[in-house]
Parts: C-alpha cells; sequence; structure tokens
C-alpha cells in the first residue's frame, strides 16, 4: 500500500496516543525483567493501533485499469484499498475484540480477523524459547520444543473457536445500531493444523488416576482450565497453524489448545503445561468465570459444549436494501455437538419458516454457511434464523432462552437473532 | 486396496519382505521418543497451580491484619479502598443480596468472594498467578496468603486466625453448594 493509494490519515493525536503507549510498554517491560533488547522491538511493533481507527480516504483506481501498468509484486498480498474490514474495538488487554462478521463470505476466517480474547493483554513468545510439559500423573514428565510438536503426525481441521460469552452485550442490551460484528463477533473459524493432545499423553503414558488435566498459558494471565480426559483423549488438538500459517501472536503463538465445540476460554493460547490431574482444579475461569447462573438459584459449572446458533450476517445492520426483488440472506450457522444438518430462515418474525441451502458441505464444529434467496417484497419485514444440529437440537427463540436461562445469565448465548427490515430498506439489530 | 500390504511385525522379523515398487502400509509406533524428560526442577518452576483439595498450596501463612496493608498498597487502585470496585475491576467484597442468589434474574447484581466464589483455594490461585495486573506473579506466598485472609474476613467467612494450606482449603464458601454441572446433552431439549 502506499504506492499512490493513501489509506488513512495520520492525525497528531494518534501519534501522541502511540507515543505514551510506547513509553507505558517500555517501563511494563522493564519493570518484569522480560523484553529487553530484541524482544522489546518486537512489542513495540506490535503495539496496537490507537482505539478508534482513523479515519479512511476513499481510494482512487485509475479511469481504466487496463489502460496503464498496475503495480509490482510486494513481499505480502494486500487487501483491495476498496476493502478495509476492521477488528473492533481496538487497544483491549483484557477483554474481547471482534470479528467484522458482515464483511466475510464462505466460512474461513482471515487469520488477521480472528476474534480476540485476551486476560491481560498479547503475549509475545520467542519459538526458540517456547516448551510445553506435559507432567503430573503421567509415568514420564516431558518437555517438548516447537520443533517437537511439529515432528509428530500433523492433523488439519476446520473448527471454530467461540468466546463463551459471544452474544452478551446483543442480549442484554440491544441495541438497533449493533453490526453483526457488535451482536455476535466473538466467534471465528479457521483451519488448524497440530498434533492431537492424546499423542503428547500417549507419549507420557498417563497413571490410570488420571482424569482431568489441567491446561495453562504462558501469558501475563497464567490462564488455567480444567479439560475432562475423555475430550483430551479424543478430538482435542494443540495447534500451532491457522489457515496454513504459524498461528498469530494474539491466537496464541507459538502453540494452542484447539478444544472442538468447546468455548473459547478453554483452547488456553501460548500453551506452557499440561498437568494430568484427577479433579478438576476449580480455577477462577471454571468456577467465578464461565458459570452460568440459573433461574432456580443454582449455577452451572463446566458448561464447555458451546450449543447450535446462527447468525445472518446480511441483511444486517448498518447494510440497507436499494431496491425490492432478489436478496441472499445469508449467514453462519454452527454447533458444537458435530454437524449442522439445516438451517431456516424467516422473514415475517418467526411465524412462517423457509429451508435455507447450506453451502458447501457442513463440517463438525465449524461454520457453516447457509442462504435462502429472498423475494423482498418492499414492506418492513422481520428476519430471522434457526439452526438445526445433528443431535435433534434447534436453536431456541428469544422468549424461550430468557425463560430457561433468565434475564441476567451469564455466558452461552445462542438464542434465535431478529433484524428489522424497514420499508425504506435500512435494516437495524432488533434483539 | 490398490497393491498395498499390511507387513507390520513381519517387516521386523524380515519374513515379510518388499516387492520392488510396492507400498506398504504401516501401524504407528507406541510413541515416537520425541521430547526430552522434564526435570523436577523445570516442573517446579511452572507448576504453580492450587486445587480446591489445597494441594498445591505452598508453605507459608498469613494473617487478616497483615494482608490489611498490603491490600491497601496493591490492591486498592484498581478494586477500590473497601473492595468495592472500580470500572471494569470487580468487585470483591459482598455477600448475597437479600433477595437471594439472583444472578440469573438481574445482571446487575456484583458476584463477589462472598456471594459467588465457591472455592477460597481459588482466591490463592488466582492472587498469586495472575494479580496486581500491572506486576503479575509478583507477590510472595505470604503476600498471598495474607491477602487472602483479608479478603475472607472482609466477606464475612468464617476461618481460621492464620490462613495456611492447611487452613485454607478447610474454608466452607456460602455459595458453594450452589454449583451444579451441566445437564445439557444436546438433542430436542433446550436447558
Amino acid at each position: 500500500m502506499g504506492r499512490g493509494y493513501s489509506r488513512r490519515v495520520n492525525n497528531p493525536s494518534d501519534d501522541r496516543r502511540r507515543i505514551s503507549r510506547r513509553e507505558m510498554l517500555q517501563s511494563a517491560g522493564l519493570a518484569a525483567g522480560v523484553a529487553v533488547g530484541a524482544p522489546l522491538a518486537t512489542l513495540l511493533a506490535q503495539a496496537p493501533a490507537p482505539a478508534t481507527a482513523p479515519p479512511v480516504i476513499a481510494p482512487q483506481a485509475p479511469p481504466d485499469a487496463s489502460k496503464v501498468p498496475g503495480f509490482p509484486s510486494a513481499a505480502l498480498g494486500e487487501r483491495s484499498p476498496f476493502e478495509q474490514p476492521a477488528l473492533a474495538p481496538l487497544n483491549v488487554t483484557s477483554g474481547a475484540t471482534s470479528t467484522p462478521l458482515q464483511t466475510l463470505r464462505g466460512t474461513i476466517t482471515p487469520a488477521d480477523l480472528h476474534f480476540q480474547r485476551h486476560h491481560n493483554g498479547i503475549a509475545i513468545i520467542d519459538p526458540a524459547r517456547y516448551s510445553l510439559v506435559v507432567h503430573g500423573m503421567v509415568n514420564k514428565p516431558l518437555r517438548f520444543t516447537l520443533d517437537d510438536l511439529k515432528r509428530f503426525p500433523a492433523e488439519t481441521h476446520t473448527y471454530f473457536v467461540e468466546c463463551a460469552g459471544n452474544g452478551r452485550a446483543a442480549y442484554r442490551a440491544a441495541k438497533p445500531e449493533m453490526s453483526p460484528q457488535d451482536v455476535d463477533g466473538m466467534t471465528s473459524n479457521s483451519e488448524w493444523t497440530g498434533v492431537r493432545v492424546a499423542t503428547l499423553l500417549r507419549e507420557a503414558g498417563v497413571k490410570g488416576t488420571g482424569s482431568w488435566v489441567l491446561a495453562e498459558g504462558g501469558d501475563a494471565a497464567l490462564l488455567s482450565r480444567s479439560i475432562p480426559m475423555e475430550k483430551m483423549l479424543g478430538d482435542a488438538l494443540i495447534v500451532y497453524a491457522q489457515n496454513g500459517e504459524p498461528l498469530r501472536a494474539a491466537n496464541g503463538y507459538p502453540a494452542r489448545l484447539l478444544l472442538p465445540g468447546y468455548e473459547g476460554n478453554m483452547c488456553i493460547k501460548w500453551l506452557r503445561r499440561l498437568e494430568v490431574i484427577d479433579q478438576p482444579n476449580m480455577s477462577r475461569d471454571e468456577t467465578v468465570k464461565y458459570t452460568d447462573p440459573l433461574p432456580d438459584g443454582t449455577s452451572r459449572q463446566f458448561s464447555f459444549v458451546m450449543d447450535a446458533k446462527s447468525l445472518i450476517t446480511s441483511p444486517a445492520f448498518p447494510q440497507k436494501l436499494t431496491s425490492h426483488g432478489w436478496w441472499p440472506v445469508t449467514g453462519i450457522a454452527w454447533t458444537g455437538r458435530g454437524r449442522i444438518t439445516a438451517v431456516d430462515v424467516s422473514v415475517d418474525g418467526g411465524r412462517t419458516w423457509h429451508a435455507a441451502t447450506i453451502v458447501g458441505t457442513a463440517q463438525p464444529n465449524a461454520h457453516t454457511r447457509f442462504e435462502y434467496m429472498w423475494n423482498w417484497d418492499g414492506k418492513a419485514a422481520q428476519v430471522m434464523s434457526r439452526a438445526h444440529d445433528e443431535t435433534g437440537y434447534v436453536q431456541p427463540a428469544l422468549e424461550e432462552f430468557k425463560r430457561v436461562r433468565g434475564k441476567g445469565t451469564d455466558y452461552h448465548f445462542n438464542a434465535i437473532r431478529t433484524w428489522n427490515v424497514a420499508a425504506d430498506g435500512s435494516i437495524t439489530f432488533g434483539a | 486396496m490398490n497393491g498395498r500390504r499390511l507387513c507390520i511385525g513381519l517387516l521386523l522379523v524380515g519374513a515379510c519382505r518388499a516387492k520392488e515398487n510396492e507400498v506398504l502400509s504401516e501401524d504407528p509406533p507406541a510413541t515416537y521418543g520425541l521430547g526430552r524428560t522434564a526435570t523436577p526442577a523445570e516442573i517446579a518452576a511452572i507448576d504453580i497451580d492450587a486445587n480446591s483439595a489445597g494441594v498445591g498450596l505452598p508453605a507459608g501463612e498469613g494473617t487478616a491484619d497483615a494482608g490489611a496493608p498490603i491490600y491497601a498498597q496493591k490492591c486498592a487502585s484498581c478494586h477500590g479502598a473497601k473492595g468495592e470496585g472500580i470500572d471494569k475491576n470487580p468487585k470483591l467484597i459482598g455477600r448475597e443480596p437479600p433477595a437471594g442468589f439472583v444472578f440469573a434474574s438481574d445482571a446487575k447484581v456484583p458476584k463477589t468472594i462472598g456471594n459467588y466464589w465457591p472455592y477460597a483455594t481459588t482466591l490463592y490461585d488466582y492472587i498469586h498467578r495472575a494479580m496486581p495486573l500491572n506486576v503479575p506473579g509478583s507477590l510472595t506466598p505470604t503476600e498471598t496468603y495474607s491477602l487472602v485472609a483479608y479478603l475472607l474476613r472482609e466477606n464475612g467467612i468464617p476461618t481460621s486466625a492464620t490462613i495456611n494450606a492447611k487452613s485454607l482449603a478447610d474454608v466452607k464458601m456460602p455459595a458453594q453448594p450452589r454449583f451444579v454441572k451441566d445437564n445439557r446433552t444436546g438433542g430436542a431439549t433446550f436447558r
């Protein structure tokens, strides 16, 4: 970029922000006794952008691109200057940054648009000094380097990762001006490559008493979760590649846990150890957080699986339908219990439903694209989608969800969403 | 089978010799022998967790009186002088509201140590690993035990006068009986 297309305006206030950010990182790095020399430079290079993206200058294309030579190749492919997808909100170190689902088609989330949820910032880890320790109730505690992990048989699968809190703001405080990114942007879908956890556990030899595994990250939160042995001996992976390249720093570089269908918090990023244990640890993130208060005065614990859900990504706010006639109602559906088997679409607020087409093939524990061709008559409409999975589960209506889970429940928000289409074609988020 | 043959084991004893251009299909070995033994020192350096039975809690002890000034110095700037919470930094102190365990009906009721945390050992584990946010992992076991003792006392939770590995695991938290296992199973019933 920057070869004729000017993209963003730098204004002085942004520069001031950036400097103060650098100073903060510098002092934080020195105080913690880490990040001297080159790692500090890496940290600076990773310094997040300002909280709001700078204004965008409209790109210009030549009147006839066939009459002027184009640009030469560069080290990295870049998006067309006409495409400006962006994560939001930015500059978050303890909280979530969401995927712009409304900018995506198909099912794969570009790695740089994968949602991020950090508990104390993005850890920068030197792959040469990385190790994963497997210990606890094993016959032989082992230490693996990143190169060791890559020498094991690799598997590649496409799986979604969804934050257990995805949809909280839309559920508790719905606003008409919410985009798909605002509503449910804490879910992303990638092709992951790595080694089965079971393979590493076999190397170490799990003792008969081992029934759970504590997974711990090497970030500043040392995030830890207990995972049932059954899952760890099943489809659990330690992944080092995402969409064909090393993991992005924000997604757990150089290696993370990936538990297909389970809440994102358990897919520990920057994974540093796995400890085989005989009872759940009762860490903060499996007791105080990631538990679901219910109307009967209990709180549901170890609610690992993400149930079936769907979201229409178009038509959706802030899009506007420019004329009546045919429009694709398209979106994503996913379930942590295997495959999506069907998606229904309603354009009359759930009174009648239409079978949507599954675009491509539904893969287990992965985003599945659906589409329903809608002949809009130009009248106000309420557009909804409803997912079904292979267990016979049906995505619940909002009222049913509220009745069963309560208005104040904290995680696993998978109720049916509604987009309101006005007669002028403008679209707002309903609930 | 496209000319493939299974010759595992037989190959080892030479009873199954591959023909020229034959494609063999082999079972994986029991182990690959990759990685190396993790030394006790390497494990000890990162094996920092403590579970709800107290396994993993280090030697040392602390009291609420000793914890009060540490809280004021290292915690109050984010969590408030009285543990009331500031902005997104959670409220720490408070018991179950008169209406009961109403978190499912009212998201505005703050979850505190006194009304939601099911295990006191989690306080040690979490504070020691992740707090304070700007210098995580900087608290000594004595400081951590003292802070835990202080936070339990301020939440009105009965404990022995001194908090250590044994006495912390013995603490009964008020909300613990509220927690139930996941009963969702997929299928037609929404739970």
